[in-house]
């Protein structure tokens, strides 16, 4: 009988001091007793933190595996070239990100099966719409960021080192197999941005599969597009946060840069992946009415009229607290705008019962999924297609 | 007084050092003048023909150096103007490059004279980011037991509160907020491959829950805006800056061929001026040996401008100013 394959997860050294191995040889007796020895004379010899090969505090090893997309650089430096920001970074430094960290001139990632949280959530509160409406999501993220949004809702995981934070043991099969415990559908990568635990969520995709499970990022987009194309292959459906359509909005509230977001969408489209996009209109930042209309012409010249969009309501927090909420009569402007560049689904979020939480059909006007806030009401698609007219909605429904 | 005036007068000693004696240097006292001073102690702690670090020689330089800053007869006069007794007393070293770290020599010396002035040993805490990276530097971890305390942002968390100014907004160490009285900033004299230069204002970033947002721009104004955030600017009490060793390229990453013994102590209160005259230091180093200046490098240190300005005001940045004090 062949022995079961060792998975690479289980091939990750356990939680023991170094220099055990389960039975001491009288070398490394030798080497423990002298180490102790030494240790009663001199504190300086004393360890709080037993250390891993690369120098890493042993109890985090198992979340800690080579990151993929970095090229060495010279004098132990690397460039990350996961998202656009192309951190170079020095020695025992981490990147923007702050959960990517070089040592020796080896880049790793410090969340690997590392979440900090986890929940089961309906697939409407990422929100994605059109994609499986009324199905639960496996929602997962883990700490840290690759941007600053000074209106940031989840700020105490995102703006955060992993170390700050508790987290679970959740390596991608068990990730999986927690998922489907949960009776979820999806399992999300959420909450804060999975781009910066790309390796953790491209393993969970593969395993979330082979348990026939599906996979959905939320994400902000900022990735380059080597790493995308590679995740397109395998991810069911994307949501991205575009947070604006001005340059000057990404520098000064959100720390990053429109146009590789905007180069990710049409990748995502090229890749034939679903993709939803929330707007957050930000009143007096991002909700002028040229600015919506450039962001509807594009997104119908570039990914086409069948793509939700979401202009959702913002609430203060973080480091943008001096603005009210935004009026719903500014959403209600920004959709009507959407609308009359042709867009065909455009919903108002973050204002339970707004009519413009619906799915309506683009040919008919037929009310087609009802929903108030995360909960379906009611369904009258026909499969994919409207029951009234037969036209055919966008989406992925079964 | 010009750039290349303050340049000249504050580089001569460090860079001649090994073959001057003493007693044949300018002496000014702190009374002389109203500006920023900044105490250069030269051989602080290598002797001639030595590479290592000399621990009487330290402490006996570090006397030297706190008294005649604080124009005091003897050390503990100016060390009780810094701390007073029963209060508790952080040593914010720094340890992230694991090698090239605040010597221990040092710290023990700064431990001493606390001890001497009043402050209870249970009551001194050595930290800096992470309980790993003090380990890496040679630091005894010491959390609850009797004795001098040693541990590393992860041990006490950070404070709930965001502290907001400017540009960043950052939780501060509970260490820093709750549980000291007041702050002694050990830097090292260091180029940095982001921001220019790291010595007592970019210290700070161990300090702070979110450090790795604040390299953009050349950590420009982020370096000067968590200086100001108020528990930080009310609790540092004095700057020591380790140049005992110092590294003119590739930093913060240790790498020794970038390293020079500079032997040198800088003390002062300003931290503004502390940062700008370490950064001559590295400037005139690089000329030194041949590299472009961190100006001609695209990474000139601005930051130390915009702690001085009118929005921070944490300091002072003009050579006219500042006034550096050779012993």
């Amino acid at each position: 009988m062949k022995p079961p394959e060792l998975n690479p997860i289980d091939a990750l050294p356990q939680d023991k001091p170094s220099g055990y191995n389960g039975s001491f040889n009288r070398r490394t007796f030798l080497k423990l007793s002298a180490g102790t020895a030494m240790g009663l004379i001199s504190p300086l010899t004393l360890s709080a933190t037993q250390k891993s090969d690369a120098g890493f505090p042993h109890k985090y090893q198992k979340f800690i595996k080579e990151a993929r997309y970095y090229e060495k650089l010279q004098h132990k430096q690397i460039r990350c070239n996961l998202c656009p920001r192309e951190c170079v970074i020095d020695d025992r430094e981490r990147g923007y990100c702050g959960v990517r960290e070089n040592r020796e001139g080896t880049y790793y990632t410090l969340v690997y099966g590392r979440p900090c949280t986890y929940h089961t959530d309906p697939i409407e509160k990422k929100p994605l719409f059109h994609f499986h409406p009324g199905s639960m999501a496996f929602s997962i993220a883990t700490g840290g960021c690759n941007l600053n949004c000074k209106f940031c809702q989840n700020w105490q995981i995102s703006q955060v080192s992993p170390e700050q934070i508790r987290h679970f043991d959740l390596p991608p099969p068990k990730t999986a197999d927690t998922a489907n415990q949960f009776n979820a559908l999806s399992i999300a990568y959420t909450y804060s941005e999975p781009v910066i635990f790309y390796e953790y969520m491209y393993d969970t995709v593969i395993a979330g599969h082979e348990r026939g499970l599906k996979s959905v990022m939320i994400t902000a987009g900022y990735i380059k597009e080597k790493p995308l194309i590679d995740l397109c292959a395998h991810i069911d459906a994307i949501k991205v946060d575009l947070k604006a359509f001005s340059q000057k909005y990404y520098r000064d509230v959100v720390n990053g840069d429109l146009q590789p977001v905007l180069d990710a969408l049409i990748t995502m489209h090229k890749q034939n992946v679903w993709t939803e996009i929330v707007y957050l209109v930000v009143p007096t930042m991002n909700d002028g009415e040229k600015e919506i209309r450039a962001l509807s012409r594009w997104i119908k010249e570039y990914l086409g009229d069948n793509v939700p969009v979401h202009f959702t309501r913002f609430h203060p927090q973080y480091l943008m607290k001096n603005l009210p909420p935004t009026p719903v009569s500014t959403l209600e402007r920004c959709k009507s705008i959407a609308d009359s560049e042709g867009l065909n689904f455009v919903f108002i979020g973050n204002v339970p019962g707004h009519p413009a939480e619906h799915t309506y059909c683009p040919s008919c006007g037929t009310l087609l999924i009802e929903r108030i806030g995360f909960t379906i009401r009611s369904n009258h698609l026909n499969q994919n297609q409207c029951s009234q007219c037969g036209q055919e909605i966008a989406g992925i429904w079964f | 007084m010009k750039r290349r005036q303050f340049l000249k007068s504050s580089l001569w000693a460090t860079t001649t050092m090994p073959f001057i004696p003493l007693f044949g240097r300018p002496h000014l006292k702190a009374s002389d003048s109203s500006a920023s001073k900044i105490i250069l102690a030269d051989n602080a702690g290598y002797a001639n023909g030595e590479n290592t670090v000399n621990s009487y020689r330290i402490a006996k330089r570090l006397d030297e150096a706190i008294a005649a800053y604080f124009d005091a007869g003897d050390p503990l006069q100016g060390w009780k103007q810094v701390v007073r007794p029963s209060e508790t007393i952080g040593l914010k070293v720094n340890c992230l490059s694991a090698r090239g770290v605040t010597h221990p020599e040092l710290v023990e010396a700064i431990i001493e004279r606390l001890q001497q002035s009043g402050i209870r040993t249970d009551d001194i805490i050595i930290w800096d980011r992470l309980s790993s990276d003090l380990e890496d530097g040679g630091f005894t971890i010491n959390y609850k037991q009797r004795g001098v305390k040693c541990y590393g942002n992860d041990y006490l968390g950070f404070n709930a509160g965001l502290q907001v100014f400017g540009s960043a907004g950052s939780r501060v160490c509970r260490t820093l907020t709750d549980r000291c009285d007041g702050i002694i900033n050990l830097p090292l004299l260091k180029d940095h491959s982001i921001a220019g230069v790291t010595i007592s204002l970019k210290n700070m970033f161990g300090a702070i829950h979110n450090p790795h947002k604040y390299h953009l721009n050349s950590g420009d104004p982020y370096i000067a805006d968590v200086n100001s955030f108020k528990p930080i600017r009310q609790k540092i009490r004095l700057n020591i800056v380790d140049a005992l060793d110092a590294q003119y390229e590739g930093g913060p990453s240790f790498l020794p061929h970038w390293r020079w013994p500079c032997n040198t102590l800088l003390v002062g209160q300003d931290q503004v001026a502390l940062d700008y005259t370490g950064w001559q230091i590295i400037e005139h180093k690089r000329a030194e040996q041949q590299r472009p200046s961190l100006k001609e490098a695209g990474r000139q240190p601005s930051y130390i401008f915009t702690a001085a300005d009118r929005k921070h005001q944490l300091g002072c940045a003009d050579p006219q100013n500042i006034k550096p004090i050779h012993i």
